[in-house]
């Protein structure tokens, strides 16, 4: 869907400037404020991750096999899933509020050197700065351009929008989300080593080894942290401590895949072809950035713990912005779209995921679907849609 | 490895990503090991524009030597400014603590925080000690210091030394310089170690009640024989020119030592200023017209640094400032303090510009 025409060029740069204007605003007056939210938040997730290990420890001590009052299954499991759930959401807070943000260097202005884009490792198989090339420089850069943007391109695996050719394999879309969604972690990993290109053919394994290599240092250490070490800790009781650490990292991959996947995948969003994107100004890649990001409503902790990519449209406005601004910056940024009638797509969590699976659903089908991606241009996008029956269905 | 050193790597691998050390400093930040804080345990008026400041560092202090400054993180509005300062404590208190002086300078917000606004108990990101405007390790026979204003603080450092370890100060000449009387730092503890230690001649001149500057005559009066005498001087930079210059004329440079305060001067002005640019990294140098990117300039220079999207939003071509000030070319700011993160893509420089590309 190409940038809406009402708007002239003109309007399109005053539309910029006026989205500038609220970043550098939002810019000079941080201060003392964010500085406390953010230390804050390390140390609620230092005291989480501690929590949460302590719960699974000590539902240890609940098992039957023991004999005292309160073992018993009935005490055992409450302890478990609460330590569980304890652990995934520090995993949670970790990778989205203040992995995600920090990454994206909106907390360098600090000047702390703990908390440096530059320096930070996340609780996370990917290597943060493999991911910082494929998120911020190509997803931030290229957002939904399709051909250059591997997350709007379903991570390689899923077809996702009408301009994408179908192929077969794209049949097993509700299974291969379903799989991504449990594995999100994993697939983040993978993505940026870009199998697909080896099993093709167009790249060999040689040049893939050094970046395999420092994934694969970081795979170790994770789960040599998960799967070995704290499982160690329970002696017999290994395979309990194992169990539950896999259950709160699948907790985090199925929360951040939910999230994330409501960034740019509901209906309505628009996605673009390299050719729209050509001597693109700073102005209209404000405006693609608008098109194609999609907001959840929520509360403030629904915000905290989706690491504001709730606000997933000033988020791409304003990759380096602190997180915790984004919620105050949202009634601007919709009151401008307001004024120069552009879309601004926000809506519950059941409204924008729906939708993301209906999609996933919908596009395992070839064919295009006016209902998610708007009436069709009237010339196919070119070259892609060979394959597609680019009639409305 | 000692034992101590294996434990902490297998808290580590437990802690990882982070390092044990971040979860030790929930229950006190003095007790981490990746980094050293230091909390304020005591702050004391010196003057009507001057404060002591004592600190207790963290674990991972090592003992200083007299004369030898700190880095201080001072954080202000959320974001930490660096400024380093002269110990004016003896090494090894007993109480293992550190104080610094420091003196408010006009419009300087680092230090007028420091002075005005920090409370004890606050917590302040320390540096390692640094610097080798120090005493010999063994103890020379005469030594002649020369002190202006705050200039004090590292030779205030070396006579409590003497003090704490000999209880003797040895021959020593000091001239000290301050615009007043009330404006003396640690006035009254000179007078009471000139009147207490025999060889201990304190000289002490007020530049705006009628007294002199340093010059040739008030030397030979106060200290004859200078020229035997091994020389720490520390103070403004007039103070330095003329003390260097005298000892340059004389032909005993060798036998002086000088340490300077270094204040970051931040650039202030709106037009676009040509200038060289340092890429520190590659041993590159590259000239700046003051209006192009800096990334444009490394490129034509034949470099080729990491980048990404060339419009600021990815942070791929992040470096660090080393000296000078650059322009960001968004919204115009100015980022002049040294370690700041310039993104190179947008930013372009502002007069001669050191980067750590």
């Amino acid at each position: 869907m190409p940038i809406p025409s009402h708007l002239t060029p003109a309007d399109i740069a005053a539309f910029g400037s006026e989205v500038e204007a609220i970043r550098n605003e939002v810019m000079a007056s941080r201060g003392e404020r964010d500085a406390r939210y953010v230390r804050r938040l390390l140390k609620v997730h230092r005291c989480l991750e501690i929590g949460g290990r302590l719960g699974i420890y000590a539902s240890l001590a609940l098992l039957p096999q023991w004999g005292h009052a309160l073992a018993g299954w009935a005490f055992f499991w409450p302890v478990m899933v609460l330590g569980v759930l304890t652990l995934g959401a520090a995993k949670i807070l970790e990778n989205m509020e203040i992995g995600h943000n920090i990454l994206h260097a909106q907390w360098d202005w600090l000047r702390d050197p703990e908390i440096q884009s530059g320096r930070w490792e996340w609780d996370h198989v990917c290597p943060s700065d493999q991911w910082k090339h494929a998120h911020n420089v190509k997803h931030h850069t290229w957002t939904n351009v399709l051909g250059k943007d591997a997350d709007v391109a379903g991570y390689g695996l899923l077809r996702l929008f009408s301009g994408q050719r179908w192929k077969p394999f794209n049949l097993g879309n509700p299974l291969w989300a379903l799989l991504l969604a449990v594995f999100f972690e994993w697939g983040i990993a993978i993505q940026e080593l870009e199998l697909g290109r080896v099993i093709q053919g167009r790249m060999k394994w040689s040049a893939l080894r050094p970046m395999w290599l420092r994934t694969r240092a970081k795979i170790l250490r994770q789960a040599r942290k998960d799967y070995l070490l704290f499982p160690l800790l329970a002696g017999p009781f290994f395979f309990y401590v194992a169990g539950a650490n896999a259950v709160a990292n699948i907790v985090r991959n199925l929360w951040t895949y939910l999230i994330i996947f409501c960034g740019h995948f509901p209906m309505d969003v628009h996605v673009f072809t390299k050719a729209e994107v050509e001597n693109e100004t700073r102005a209209h890649w404000y405006v693609r950035q608008l098109l194609g990001s999609c907001n959840i409503k929520g509360g403030k902790l629904f915000h905290i713990m989706s690491g504001n990519l709730s606000h997933q449209i000033e988020h791409h406005l304003f990759p380096d912005m602190p997180s915790n601004r984004y919620g105050e910056v949202a009634p601007r940024v919709s009151a401008l779209c307001a004024q120069y009638r552009l879309p601004y797509n926000t809506g519950s969590l059941t409204r924008q995921f729906g939708t993301t699976l209906l999609r996933i659903v919908r596009m395992s089908f070839p064919g295009y679907s006016p209902l998610l991606d708007g009436p069709p241009p009237k010339r196919a996008p070119r070259a892609r849609s060979t394959g597609d029956t680019a009639t409305p269905a | 490895m000692t034992i101590r050193a294996s434990l902490a790597r297998l808290a580590d691998m437990f802690a990882y990503p982070l390092r044990h050390s971040h979860y030790v400093e929930l229950v006190n930040p003095l007790w981490t090991t990746h980094a050293l804080m230091a909390r304020v345990v005591n702050v004391r008026e010196e003057t009507a524009d001057s404060r002591t400041l004592t600190l207790r560092p963290g674990a991972g202090w090592r003992s200083h030597r007299p004369g030898q400054f700190v880095r201080l993180g001072v954080p202000i509005g959320g974001q930490r400014h660096t400024r380093t300062y002269s110990i004016s404590s003896a090494p090894d208190r007993e109480d293992g603590c550190i104080t610094v002086t420091v003196k408010a300078v006009p419009a300087g917000r680092v230090s007028e925080r420091l002075v005005r606004q920090v409370r004890v108990g606050e917590y302040l990101p320390l540096g390692e000690p640094q610097g080798d405007f120090v005493l010999p390790e063994s103890m020379p026979v005469h030594p002649l210091f020369i002190t202006g204003g705050s200039g004090i603080t590292p030779i205030m450092s070396m006579l409590r030394n003497y003090v704490q370890e000999y209880e003797v100060v040895p021959d020593t000449v000091h001239l000290h310089y301050a615009p007043r009387e009330r404006d003396v730092i640690f006035g009254g503890e000179l007078d009471t170690l000139a009147s207490t230690q025999r060889h201990y001649q304190l000289f002490r001149h007020y530049t705006q009640d009628g007294g002199a500057r340093f010059s040739a005559g008030q030397l030979e009066a106060a200290c004859p024989d200078w020229r035997e005498r091994e020389v720490w001087a520390c103070g403004p930079a007039s103070l330095l020119a003329a003390v260097e210059a005298h000892w340059q004329a004389a032909g005993l440079s060798h036998l002086l030592h000088v340490e300077r305060f270094h204040a970051p001067v931040a650039a202030n002005t709106d037009q676009a200023t040509a200038g060289r640019v340092l890429f520190a990294g590659s041993a590159t140098e590259a000239q700046s017209d003051g209006v192009s990117n800096l990334l444009r300039i490394a490129e034509d220079a034949g470099l080729n640094p990491k980048h990404g999207c060339r419009m600021g939003i990815c942070h791929g071509c992040d470096t660090k400032l080393v000296s000078g000030c650059v322009r960001d070319l968004r919204n115009g700011a100015l980022i002049a303090e040294p370690g700041d993160t310039v993104q190179v893509c947008v930013c372009s420089a502002v007069g001669d510009v050191e980067l750590a590309l």
